[in-house]
């Protein structure tokens, strides 16, 4: 599924990833953790395009997508989320969703300027599509309201709907739980392995929690300073010196 | 499930009340019981509803900060023009004409300038529209400074019908998944990437768009006034839009049709008192500004929605 070969990216004289190799297989539900700077989203803006790589492959369903454009690593099948949310906050939670579908959409603009059938087809086509995965977030009674007024919960869900409605083969979620209480992070532990067996996804996760990191995924690596130290099952990583030199500092051991 | 269609209440009510008032001032024109100063007003109206209305497609929709509008007025008309006098074109033809040749000139602005983010693109936009100006001022082909000769082909019925097609193209345009990734565009243009939307492709068809009719509104200026000038289409001229896109709310289509209408109307109404006028819309906009910064309407639209929902209803 996504194959990442000695990939480095520098920043002038930094080098925030540096010879990173990374396998995911197909439908695995794999957690990326490390201490703040380890370069855990960098490594996000990679596969998803924001940055160039400096040198190395990213391989997505082998074909080369290092160095394209955002919305064409979306085309291709990648969606993400954001650490810090980034929705349409002035835009309804619905239409919030149908900018998603918009790469899908089947008119084109002169067939909205003439309002052709294919309009009215392709217009109601969404608006279903919508509803119906707003439904599965429990967000449906909420379709029309403005995004920037749900409540944060609320607006995680909506943030990993919307890049659902990508229709992704491989989705990133940085930091789903952030900013949530146990409560919710179990939820979304449980929406998360859901998800992931009901749309036959890959997912790659970037997280802080670790009760949710160790409790969902299958498979773990362990950034710091840019470089993978460890990678592995929940227990093998949780009793790997090396991982809790990272988060601990070496006296703690 | 809701079912969308062209044919239900709202829209016939909307073509019903676009054609009561078309009839109604159209037969009082016949009927010269409407002076020309009017109607001349009114003609006015509709050009700069139009050029507030695809301003706002830019700005408000698309969130480009452009202040170089005139320019492609400035296009639109010339070329309008010269389609009217030099070749003794059809006045469809020429407005058109005048359309296409803005939106050329704003496809091969856009593609380089849009990469410019807020205050950037607004000083190369500016500086476009000045650059627009000073080539006629240059040009004889097009009279210099002196300006062009054009003629009055343009009557109520033009102007009027011209700008409920330029309106509608907007609307329809913008109430779709090719107007909301323009939107998404405004909201957030990393997301909109991250949510596969490629915003140079949107924000240079927006301007396009925006360009084209920019350049339709100077064909019907300059078909309408006789005569025209470089410096009518200066950055006054351009602010002036732009006033009007603010005033009714960024974003807000029926805004930028309330914006035109009362800034055009202020103007000629304050023609009588011209060392007063600048100052009378100063204090507007100041007043307005500091008690609805957000503009008339916000980004709302005025609409006929509430007749759907009683449809609904009556349904149930």
């Amino acid at each position: 599924m996504l194959k990442i070969e000695s990939l480095s990216k520098s920043f002038g004289g930094l080098k925030a990833v540096s010879n990173l190799n990374i396998d995911i297989k197909d439908g695995e539900l794999i957690g990326l953790i490390g201490p703040n700077g380890a370069g855990k989203t960098t490594v996000f803006n990679l596969i998803t395009g924001v940055y160039e790589p400096t040198e190395g492959e990213i391989l997505f369903r082998e074909r080369k997508i290092g160095g394209l454009k955002p919305y064409q690593v979306t085309h291709r099948g990648i969606a993400r989320t954001f650490q810090n949310i980034r929705l349409f906050a002035d835009l309804t939670v619905i239409d919030n969703v149908k900018i998603a579908y918009h790469q899908h959409a089947k008119y084109s603009s002169l067939g909205a300027i003439l309002r052709l059938p294919s309009y009215f087809k392709g217009e109601a086509e969404m608006e279903n599509k919508a509803l119906e995965l707003l439904k599965v977030f429990h967000l449906e009674g909420k379709a029309k309201e403005a995004a920037k007024n749900l409540p944060y919960g609320e607006q995680r869900r909506l943030e990993i709907a919307r890049a659902l409605a990508a229709e992704p083969k491989l989705l990133l979620l940085d930091e789903p739980a952030a900013g949530m209480n146990p409560q919710e992070t179990h939820e979304l532990m449980e929406l998360i392995r859901w998800i992931r067996d009901t749309f036959k996804l890959t997912i790659l996760l970037i997280e802080h929690d670790m009760s949710l990191v160790m409790g969902v995924c299958e498979r773990i690596y362990v950034l710091d300073y840019g470089t993978i130290i460890a990678q592995g099952g929940p227990d093998e990583i949780k009793s790997n010196p090396k991982v809790i030199e990272a988060y601990l500092g070496e006296e703690a051991i | 499930m809701k079912r969308v269609s062209i044919l239900n209440r709202k829209n016939a009510l909307t073509l019903f009340l676009v054609i009561v008032i078309y009839a109604v001032i159209q037969g009082l024109i016949v009927t010269d019981i409407l002076p020309p100063l009017y109607t001349s007003t009114l003609i006015q109206v509709c050009i700069y509803v139009i050029l507030a209305a695809s301003l706002n497609l830019i700005n408000g929709i698309t969130g480009q900060f452009s202040i170089g509008h005139a320019g492609f007025m400035a296009i639109g008309a010339y070329f309008a023009g010269i389609v009217s006098v030099k070749f003794h074109g059809p006045l469809f033809l020429a407005l058109l004409a005048g359309g296409i040749v803005a939106a050329v000139a704003g496809f091969i602005v856009g593609l380089p300038t849009l990469r410019l983010r807020g205050d950037y693109l607004a000083i190369a936009t500016l500086g476009l529209g000045q650059i627009v100006m000073i080539i006629f001022q240059n040009m004889d082909y097009f009279g210099g400074a002196a300006g062009m000769q054009v003629g009055r082909h343009v009557n109520w019925s033009w102007a009027f019908w011209g700008t409920i097609i330029s309106l509608v193209v907007i609307h329809n345009f913008v109430n779709s998944t090719h107007g909301r990734a323009c939107i998404s565009v405004r909201e957030n243009e990393i997301a909109a990437e991250a949510m596969g939307v490629n915003t140079t492709k949107y924000k240079v068809l927006a301007f396009t768009l925006g360009a084209f009719f920019a350049g339709v509104a100077g064909g019907i200026y300059s078909n309408y006034m006789y005569f025209i000038q470089p410096t009518t289409f200066n950055f006054l001229t351009s602010f002036n839009i732009l006033v009007m896109v603010v005033l009714g709310g960024l974003g807000s289509m029926t805004g930028s049709i309330l914006g035109a209408l009362i800034m055009t109307v202020l103007n000629v109404a304050l023609s009588g008192i011209p060392s007063l006028r600048m100052v009378i819309t100063a204090l507007l906009l100041i007043i307005m500004m500091l008690f609805r910064p957000s503009g008339l309407m916000g980004t709302k639209e005025f609409n006929l929605n509430f007749l759907e929902k009683k449809e609904e209803r009556t349904v149930a």
